[in-house]
C-alpha cells in the first residue's frame, strides 16, 4: 500500500493517511474485503507514531470504509457504499477540473469541450463493442 | 483512568546561578509517544536524569510508575529502558557478553527479542564494544534499552550524529514498544521533523521552563505564520495578543502567532479591526513555532537584564 506523507502539508498526518486510503479504495487499488497492513507495519513504513495509524483507521471505520474484525485485522468494507461513491465523484471532479483548465488554456469553449466529450464517448463505446464481439 | 507512568510536580533545579529546570510539571500517560524538544542546555537531559533517579529534586516531586526513583532505584530502573547520546557501554565487553551481563539485571529480559534485534541489525555478537562504530554502538545500546520490554522508554537525543538508517532503527524500536506492548516512550530531539512525525504529544522546553505542550496536531493547529503589510519602513513591530515573534522582511512583517480562536480565518478580520492588513496566512511548522518561541524567551530575558 503506497502512502506518502508531506511534512510541509498543513493537514494533520492522520488525515493525510486517511485521505490517501480513501483514494486507494475509491480508485479500486484497495478492494472490498482486502486486509490493510497492521498498525505497527504501517507505522514503521511511514515512520509515524502508531497512534496516528490507529486514529486514521478509526476515522475510516467511523465513516464505514473500513471494518475491524475481532481478533484479526482491518479490512475494506463494501465499496458500493454511498460514501465511496462520493469519494469517487470527488476524484472524477478533479480530473474534470484539470481537463477544463487545459481546455481554457487552449481556447476551447465549454460547448466545444462538451461536443468533444460526446465524440470521445461514442468512439470509446465503438472500440469496446468491437472488443466484446471479438471475445465471443 | 489509567495511572500516569510519570508524574512530575513543580520540579526545579539550579546549577550555581543558572536555572536548569524551573517549576516543571508534567504527566506521561501509558501508550503514547512524547517528544521533548528544546535547544542545547534547555533542560531536557536534566529532566530525564531526574526521571532516572540520577538527580534528587531540589524542589518538587518526581514519581515514576508511582515510585520515587531516588528512593526505589531498583524497582524503577527495572521498568525503564534508557538510551542516551553518549551510549556509554563497557568498552572491554563483547556484544554477546554485554547482552548476557545486562540480562542478569532484568527479570523480564526477553532473550528471543534480543536475538531478533541482533539479527535485524546484523550485529556481530563476537565484536568488542570498543571496536564498534558510532552507529553500531547505538544499535547495541538500543538492544540493551529495550530487550527487557520496559514500561517506559527514555531516549535522550538518540539520533544525534547518526545516519538515516540507524535513526530509522531507533524510531522503529519506539514504534514497536508502543504498538506491540502499549508502552510509553519519551524521546528528546532537536530534529523537529522527526518529533513532528513520531510523537503524539510534545513538550517544548526553553531555559528550564515548559513553554509549550499539547498534541502535535493541536500545537500546529494553534499556530500560524502570517505576512502583514507594513505602511512605512520606520513603523514599529505590530503588537497584538497571541503574537510570538515579528521580523521585518522588506515592506512586510513576518509574524508567528498563536491563534486565540480555532479558526485561522478570524485572524485577518481581527487584525483589520486594528488597522493591520494581512497579506497571507499559513500553518506554521514545528520548526517555525520553536524558533519563534525560543527567540521570545531570549528577548524577555534581555529586557529583564536591562
Amino acid at each position: 500500500m503506497h502512502i506518502e506523507i508531506q511534512p510541509q502539508d498543513g493537514l494533520p498526518i492522520y488525515r493525510q493517511i486517511s485521505n490517501q486510503i480513501k483514494y486507494l479504495i475509491a480508485s479500486g487499488q484497495l478492494k472490498t474485503g482486502q486486509e490493510l497492513p497492521g498498525v505497527r507495519t504501517l507505522a514503521e513504513q511511514l515512520t509515524v507514531t502508531p497512534n496516528t495509524i490507529v486514529k486514521a483507521y478509526d476515522e475510516l471505520e467511523a465513516e464505514g470504509l473500513l471494518e475491524k474484525r475481532r481478533g484479526s485485522g482491518t479490512y475494506v468494507t463494501d465499496t458500493n457504499s454511498p460514501l465511496t461513491r462520493k469519494e469517487q465523484r470527488r476524484i472524477l471532479a478533479q480530473r474534470i477540473d484539470a481537463v477544463l483548465t487545459e481546455a481554457s488554456q487552449l481556447n476551447f469553449t465549454l460547448g466545444e469541450v462538451l461536443v468533444l466529450l460526446h465524440d470521445r464517448h461514442a468512439a470509446l463505446t465503438r472500440t469496446l463493442a468491437k472488443f466484446e464481439s471479438k471475445g465471443d | 483512568m489509567l495511572e500516569d507512568i510519570v508524574d512530575v510536580q513543580g520540579l526545579s533545579r539550579t546549577f550555581g546561578a543558572s536555572k536548569a529546570l524551573s517549576d516543571v510539571t508534567l504527566q506521561l500517560k501509558p501508550g503514547l509517544v512524547y517528544g521533548l524538544v528544546g535547544s542545547n542546555g534547555a533542560g531536557k537531559s536534566t529532566l530525564i536524569r531526574h526521571l532516572l533517579g540520577l538527580m534528587t529534586p531540589q524542589q518538587g516531586t518526581v514519581r515514576v510508575l508511582g515510585l520515587d526513583p531516588v528512593k526505589s532505584p531498583v524497582e524503577v530502573l527495572a521498568q525503564i529502558g534508557f538510551l542516551s547520546e553518549e551510549r556509554d557501554l563497557p568498552e572491554w565487553m563483547r556484544v554477546d557478553e554485554l547482552l548476557s551481563y545486562t540480562s542478569a539485571f532484568y527479570p523480564g529480559w526477553d532473550f528471543e527479542y534480543a536475538k531478533d534485534l541482533l539479527r535485524t541489525f546484523d550485529l556481530d555478537p563476537t565484536k568488542k564494544v570498543k571496536h564498534l562504530s558510532k552507529g553500531i554502538r547505538a544499535q547495541a545500546g538500543l538492544i540493551v534499552a529495550v530487550a527487557h520490554r520496559p514500561r517506559l522508554l527514555l531516549l535522550d537525543e538518540p539520533s544525534t550524529g547518526l545516519d538515516a538508517v540507524i535513526r530509522k532503527d531507533i524510531l522503529n524500536a519506539i514504534i514497536r514498544t508502543v504498538a506491540d506492548d502499549g508502552r510509553t516512550a519519551l524521546f528528546s530531539s532537536h530534529l523537529l521533523d522527526e518529533v513532528e512525525q513520531m510523537s503524539d504529544e510534545l513538550f517544548m522546553v526553553d531555559h528550564g521552563r515548559i513553554v509549550l505542550r499539547g498534541s502535535v496536531d493541536s500545537v500546529k493547529r494553534r499556530h500560524v505564520v502570517a505576512h502583514l503589510e507594513s505602511c512605512s519602513p520606520t513603523d514599529e513591530a505590530p503588537e497584538f495578543s497571541g503574537l510570538i515573534s515579528a521580523e521585518r522582511i522588506g515592506q512586510q512583517w513576518r509574524v508567528v502567532c498563536e491563534l486565540t480562536s480555532d479558526d485561522s480565518g478570524d485572524l485577518p478580520q481581527s487584525l483589520a479591526e486594528r488597522g493591520i492588513s494581512v497579506a497571507s496566512v499559513r500553518a506554521a511548522s514545528l520548526q517555525e513555532i520553536f524558533v519563534a518561541r525560543a527567540g521570545r524567551e531570549r528577548r524577555q530575558k534581555l529586557e529583564v537584564v536591562r
